[in-house]
Parts: structure tokens; C-alpha cells; sequence
């Protein structure tokens, strides 16, 4: 296993590089600098411009439009786009129902959504947390009976990331109340205009708009929109929730951070002279800098070992969703660090750059260790799977 | 006082009032300001002479706490602690019949307007200059930050009069109108709430009578006042730090996954635990920067506010991020309280130097256990 990129891989980089140089527009650059909010009309255009050139789902296989790019590649590919930043793709529907469908969905589903999903023709959202199902995701109580051709969903789903936009949100609800929990439950499509989807916006603390609750209320939904068996939709969550892991690293992001750090630093006078020629600040800097080395070493472990298994994520991910979400906190914190005083006002005019978002920022990624599997969960998850306690 | 204060925060400081004082003009509520001049809040600090109630930094860490356990919007800090430190310090009796005694019943905000931008580790840079002729004192620069600037009925105002732009000697303070022409006001809402503003002051006159102390012995009292804010704001941080605990322990016993209620599972119980710990240390030091900051040796004083300023920011991190990472998505929505807490929590860190800021004193001090 090679700790470092080989000569094709470099050059591979520097292909990604040029591309992204040549297509990214200023605009979308600076929505992703001041936000990490998506902006809808950037994603969509941008994932439009990755298909055309045969980059927009890269990792999916060759015949639904993958690029067959070994998982070094595609690592490299995600992080250019992070260090540009690039806006981000929509991870529901890329990395998450694309291989659900991929992996257990019909041949007409593949036809009639991969697609769409490729070329953002379709904006999706995740159905999955419940308000009394969260890291206890099996318990959740949205239930879909058969009626003829149809379910009918009633329930409420939380923390629907940009349901405000979504075409179709992909949930998983109870079909069977009378078995085991994980044994009741089935994944199903449903589209968003579908009359009885109510969406209520939630409001973040850092005043943004981002994560909604979705009501169902006798919501009819054919039965061609279920994925694989009924019944077996925890099995689907399992491949789709893991699959996740790797991709919440975000070291991309993590490193562009920290170039961003040093950049304020330079500019932020303290005591008379730049932040950034501090020692004590510098020392702070470098054991980050450190800290994000060593995941992108077991990074690049957990990914030689996939490409040997087949593309089944091993526990290990859960290292990289826990270390990823902390060192995407801490370098969201070292920011407001270094903005100082000017860290506590909100966001306002004063600033005519990206740094009057670092605060809300900081706010708005408390969620990352949240979301996606809470850490405690991902740490019980080592603790069962990899250490067998 | 500390049972009215108590009471009168439970009665009219539930989460959904704070709301409706933020979202009205001035971002405060001025019936509330009324009930603290009542029950003899605004006159706690100020001397018996100045018609106050000799209260001691300790009384005012209690009043501190009290109001962070309700993250209040009021300016107590700025007018009270801040602007009162400067009027207790420096005032003339006349200045305190004209002042202080309207501050004490409700009827005229302060701020103090000295920080500029830029300055971050610098406390005596000023670059706004203060120019005499004959009678009166021309002033001219740029204000950055001044908490409540926007209700304030008087600014305290740091110009420099002498020396380089670093130099301590040199800065006077001045009392002045913020409706005067010349000055431009322009005010923003901090990440808790909170109103602040930025000044522009372009050649606004002042009568010789609007100084505040000595002409150019200023920095002293800024520095003096400046610690015991400090002390201030640790109590208020304490505050905002048990009730965040509270709210997070409640939340460990009522909210249940897997079948039980989480607080069931050891790995929580520990981190709820060393929130206690970290609750506790920073207690310690908010005690400790309040008896402190009324001692002889200057030295002494600002080696105890600025342990004690490090001892809250680590505490008020780890206090404030855990909670919310222990209510997971409700913690982080903007109609539950404990993300507000988590703000205050972060603002409070980041206000008056943070940890990191204060180590960097500590270490070219002499040690905090040499002084013994």
C-alpha cells in the first residue's frame, strides 16, 4: 500500500485541477467561501458540468455514467473540488439513493432516476430521522400500508436537509409493526408532489435555512416506488448510512480551511504585529495541521482496503467520520480564534469578505458531529464491530 | 435583592419574553431596566456619597450570575459594570450628580466606547486623538464594537491627547453626547442578541468640562475598569454555564433512545460529569477574580482576572459544545434555548481577549504561585 500518490495520481490531480480552473465561475467559488449553505442553482449547475465531461458521479459504475476511477482517484477528485471549493455535490442524491438504487433497486428504477440524479435533473432529500428516532433510527414510526398498487404514508420525518428544494425524498418507513424493529422496515421513493407532503422549515442557530420537518398525511405513493423487498429497507439504510462515513471525512474541506486560517492569520494584527508570526499560534496551527495528516493517512488505509473488499466500507469509516467532524470543528473554531473581537457580531456589512461568516459558521458545524450517525454512535460502532465489545 | 432579582427574572425572563425584548426597539426591554433601578440593581456597585449601595465585585458576580443564567440583554454589563467602572473611578462630584445618579435610576444609559479595530492585544493603541483649543477639545476616529451604542444616552469616549499611538500615558476620556452632530452611529446585532455599534467621530466639540479624570491619565482607569468587567464576565459566563448543565442533565433524564432514557448510558453520564468538573473550576475563578479585583497589588489583580478568563473560555467551550452535540439537532435550532446559551457561551469567550489571549499575559507575567 503506497502512503503517497504515485505519478498517475499526481497527474491525474493535476488534470482535476485544470478542469476545475477552467469551469468553476468566481461566483460559485465565492457562494461556497462565504456559506457551505448549498446554493441551489450552483449545485445544479456545476453537477451539470462535471456529467458533461463524464465526472458527475464518478464513483457509480461505468455503465450508469462512473468513471472508473479507483478509490485513490476519487478521493483526489472529491478533495480538488473541496480545496477549490467547488459547490459541494448533493450528497443525497450522488452518494446516497443513487447506490441504494444502484445496489438493490429495479432495472426500471435505475433507468428511469440514475439519470436524473446524474445530471441533477432531480434534487433529492433524505426521509430518515424521526423526532423520537434519531441515533435509535430503527425505532422510527413512519408507516406506509398496502393498498392495492399504492402505500399510504402518514408520519413526519426531521432534519430533511433541503427539502425546500427537493423533487423526490427517499424514506424509509414501517411496513411491518409486528416484527423486530430493523426487521419492519422499507425503503421507499416518493415524489414531493405528491398531495399530502407538508414541509416546515427549521431555522438554525446560526439564523440560516437548511434542514426542514416533512409531514405525511395519507400520502399515496405507487408501489413500483419501492426498493427492493419490502421489509428489508434497514439493510438498504446500513449500506447507504456506512457509505456516508467515508464521505463526512471532508478533508478537503478541513485543509482549505486551514490555508484559509493561515491567510486571515497574516492579515489579523495581535499585539502590535500578524497573528500568524505568533509562536503561540503557530504551534496551535501546526498540531492541526498534524492532526489532519494522520486522517489522511488512515484515509488512505480505509480506502485501499475498500477497493480490495469490493466497495463495502469497513468499520474503519467511522474513524474518518469522527476525526473528519472534529478537525472540521476545530478548524471552524480556530477561525473565530483568530478573528478575535470581531468574532461576535453577526453577520453585517462591515466585512466584504467570507470572514463575516466564520462565526455562524462555527454554529452551523456543531451539526456535522451530529448528523450522518452521531460520534457516539460511530465510536459504539467501533467499539462492537472492531473491538468486539 | 438577590431573591427580587431571582424572582423577577423567573416572572418576566422566560425564554419567550427574551425573545420579545430582542425583537423590539432597543433589543432590550426598558421595563425591566425599570425593575432593576427599583429593586436597587443599578445602584448595587456605586458608593453611598454617589447615592449607591457600597456593593462589593462580589455582589456584582452574584447579580452577574443571576442575569447569565437568563442570557439577558439588558446593558447591565456595559452601563453598570463597564461605563459605572469608569464613572466610579474618575467622576467628579459634579459628574456624578449629573451622571451617575440618572445611571443609577434607570433614566441614562452609558456605553464606553473605547475598543478599535485592529487593536486586538493592544489595549492602550488608540488612534482616536482628542485636540485642544482654549476651552474646548476637538475629537476625531473610529469606535469599534461599543456594546449598546445604539441606546446609549452618553458615550464615554478614549482619545488620545499625547504620545505614540501604544503609548499607556497619553489617553484621556470624554464624556459626550451621542447625538451630537459629527457623530455617526452605526449599530448591529452581536451573535447573542445583543446590540453594538460602530462610531465614526469626526471633530466633535467638547467643553473641558466633559473629561473624565485627568488629561492623559486615562489609561489607568480603563485598565482598572477593564478588570473588573473582566470578573464581571466570568460570573455571567458561570451563569450561562449552569443553566446550560441543568438544561442538558434534565434533557440526559427525559429524552430517550434504544428503550431508556440516554442519560442511562455510562459514556454520557462521564461527559455530563466532566461538564460538572469544568462547571465547578470555573466557579473557582470567577470567585477568585471577584475578590481579587479589589486588591492593592495591580499585578496581582490582572494575573487573577486573566486565569480566570482562561479557566471560563475552556470551561465555556467544552460546557457550551457538549451540550449542544448532547442534544444533537434540537441543539443547534434556533427556537430551542440551549443553542442561545451555546452563543452567549461562545460570545462571553471571545469577549475581552479569549483564553488563548490571556494565557499570552499570563506567560510574561510572573507566574501565577511566585506572587505568594
Amino acid at each position: 500500500m503506497e502512503l503517497q500518490f504515485n505519478a498517475d495520481e499526481i497527474a491525474f490531480r493535476e488534470e482535476v485541477r485544470a478542469f476545475i480552473a477552467d469551469n468553476l465561475t468566481e461566483e460559485m467559488k465565492q457562494g461556497m467561501l462565504r456559506g457551505g449553505y448549498l446554493i441551489r442553482d450552483h449545485v445544479i449547475e456545476w453537477q451539470r458540468i462535471l456529467n458533461k465531461k463524464g465526472w458527475g458521479v464518478p464513483h457509480w459504475p461505468v455503465e450508469w455514467g462512473g468513471a472508473g476511477w479507483s478509490p485513490i482517484k476519487q478521493s483526489i477528485f472529491t478533495e480538488e473540488l473541496q480545496l477549490a471549493p467547488a459547490p459541494r455535490p448533493l450528497s443525497f442524491s450522488v452518494y446516497m439513493v443513487g447506490p441504494v438504487i444502484i445496489e438493490f433497486g429495479s432495472e426500471c428504477q435505475k433507468k428511469r432516476f440514475l439519470p436524473r440524479i446524474a445530471n441533477s435533473d432531480d434534487w433529492w432529500c433524505q426521509g430518515f430521522s424521526e423526532p423520537d428516532a434519531g441515533s435509535d433510527l430503527a425505532s422510527l414510526k413512519t408507516n406506509a400500508r398496502h393498498e392495492g398498487d399504492y402505500y399510504i404514508v402518514n408520519g413526519q420525518k426531521t432534519w430533511t436537509s433541503y427539502a425546500q428544494y427537493a423533487d423526490w425524498i427517499f424514506c424509509l418507513v414501517r411496513t411491518d409493526p409486528t416484527v423486530k424493529k430493523q426487521m419492519g422496515i422499507s425503503f421507499l421513493l416518493i415524489d414531493m408532489k405528491t398531495p399530502g407532503i407538508t414541509v416546515r422549515p427549521i431555522q438554525t442557530i446560526d439564523g440560516g435555512h437548511e434542514v426542514n420537518e416533512v409531514f405525511f398525511d395519507n400520502v399515496k405513493v405507487p408501489s413500483e416506488n419501492l426498493v427492493g423487498e419490502e421489509n428489508k429497507g434497514w439493510d438498504y439504510a446500513k449500506f447507504l448510512l456506512s457509505a456516508e462515513r467515508v464521505n463526512l471525512a471532508r478533508l478537503g474541506v478541513s485543509k482549505e480551511r486551514l490555508q484559509r486560517a493561515r491567510e486571515l492569520a497574516a492579515r489579523t494584527p495581535y499585539q502590535g504585529r500578524p497573528l500568524l508570526e505568533h509562536d503561540g499560534f503557530r504551534t496551535k496551527l501546526a498540531a492541526l495541521e498534524v492532526e489532519l495528516k494522520a486522517l489522511e493517512i488512515t484515509q488512505l488505509r480505509v480506502l485501499s482496503a475498500e477497493g480490495q473488499s469490493h466497495g463495502v466500507p469497513d468499520p474503519a469509516s467511522s474513524i474518518l467520520k469522527v476525526k473528519g467532524s472534529e478537525l472540521q470543528q476545530a478548524t471552524s473554531n480556530l477561525l473565530v480564534q483568530i478573528l478575535g473581537p470581531d468574532a461576535l457580531r453577526r453577520q453585517d456589512d462591515a466585512f466584504d469578505d467570507w470572514s463575516s461568516m466564520i462565526t455562524a459558521n462555527y454554529f452551523n458545524w456543531r451539526k456535522v458531529s451530529i448528523f450522518g450517525g452521531s460520534n457516539e454512535i460511530q465510536k459504539t460502532i467501533i467499539a462492537k464491530s472492531i473491538l468486539g465489545l | 435583592m438577590q431573591d427580587s432579582l431571582m424572582r423577577l427574572l423567573q416572572r418576566s425572563y422566560a425564554f419567550d419574553h427574551r425573545w420579545k425584548y430582542e425583537a423590539a426597539t432597543p433589543g432590550w426591554s426598558r421595563e425591566i431596566w425599570a425593575q432593576f433601578a427599583e429593586i436597587g440593581l443599578l445602584a448595587l456597585p456605586f458608593t453611598s456619597e454617589n447615592g449607591g449601595l457600597d456593593g462589593t465585585p462580589v455582589d456584582t458576580m452574584i447579580v452577574m450570575e443571576q442575569l447569565g443564567r437568563h442570557i439577558t440583554l439588558e446593558p447591565y454589563l456595559s452601563t453598570i459594570v463597564m461605563a459605572g467602572g469608569i464613572l466610579r473611578r474618575a467622576a467628579s462630584t459634579e459628574q456624578h450628580e449629573s451622571i451617575s445618579t440618572k445611571v443609577i435610576d434607570g433614566s441614562l444609559i452609558v456605553s464606553l466606547a473605547h475598543t478599535e479595530r485592529g487593536t486586538f492585544g493592544s489595549p492602550s493603541r488608540v488612534g482616536t486623538q482628542a485636540v485642544r483649543s482654549g476651552d474646548l477639545w476637538q475629537i476625531s476616529g473610529h469606535k469599534s464594537c461599543v456594546l449598546h451604542g445604539d441606546s446609549a444616552d452618553l458615550l464615554i469616549i478614549s482619545a488620545r491627547t499625547s504620545g505614540a499611538p501604544s503609548d499607556a500615558k497619553g489617553i484621556t476620556l470624554f464624556a459626550v453626547d451621542p447625538r451630537a452632530t459629527n457623530i455617526n452611529i452605526q449599530s448591529y446585532a452581536l451573535h447573542d442578541g445583543q446590540r453594538a455599534s460602530d462610531i465614526q467621530i469626526n471633530s466633535v466639540l467638547v467643553p473641558h468640562s466633559a473629561l473624565i479624570g485627568c488629561v492623559d491619565d486615562g489609561f489607568r482607569i480603563l485598565q482598572s475598569a477593564e478588570y473588573e468587567t473582566l470578573a464581571a464576565v466570568c460570573a455571567e459566563a458561570v451563569g450561562v454555564m449552569s443553566e446550560l448543565h441543568q438544561m442538558t442533565v434534565d434533557y440526559l433524564k427525559q429524552r430517550k433512545q434504544f428503550g431508556v432514557p440516554i442519560g442511562n448510558f455510562q459514556a454520557l453520564q462521564h461527559r455530563a460529569a466532566d461538564m460538572y468538573i469544568a462547571l465547578e473550576q470555573a466557579r473557582s475563578m470567577a470567585m477568585y477574580a471577584a475578590m481579587m479585583s479589589q486588591a492593592d497589588d495591580k499585578t496581582a489583580i490582572a494575573q487573577a482576572v486573566s486565569s480566570a478568563k482562561v479557566q471560563i473560555g475552556r470551561s465555556a467551550k467544552l460546557i457550551g459544545e457538549e451540550a449542544v452535540q448532547m442534544f444533537g439537532g434540537i441543539g443547534v435550532t434556533m427556537e430551542f434555548k440551549a443553542g442561545h446559551y451555546f452563543k452567549k457561551l461562545t460570545l462571553l469567550e471571545q469577549f475581552l481577549g479569549h483564553a488563548d489571549h490571556h494565557l499570552e499575559l499570563l506567560t510574561s507575567g510572573p507566574g501565577l504561585f511566585e506572587l505568594e
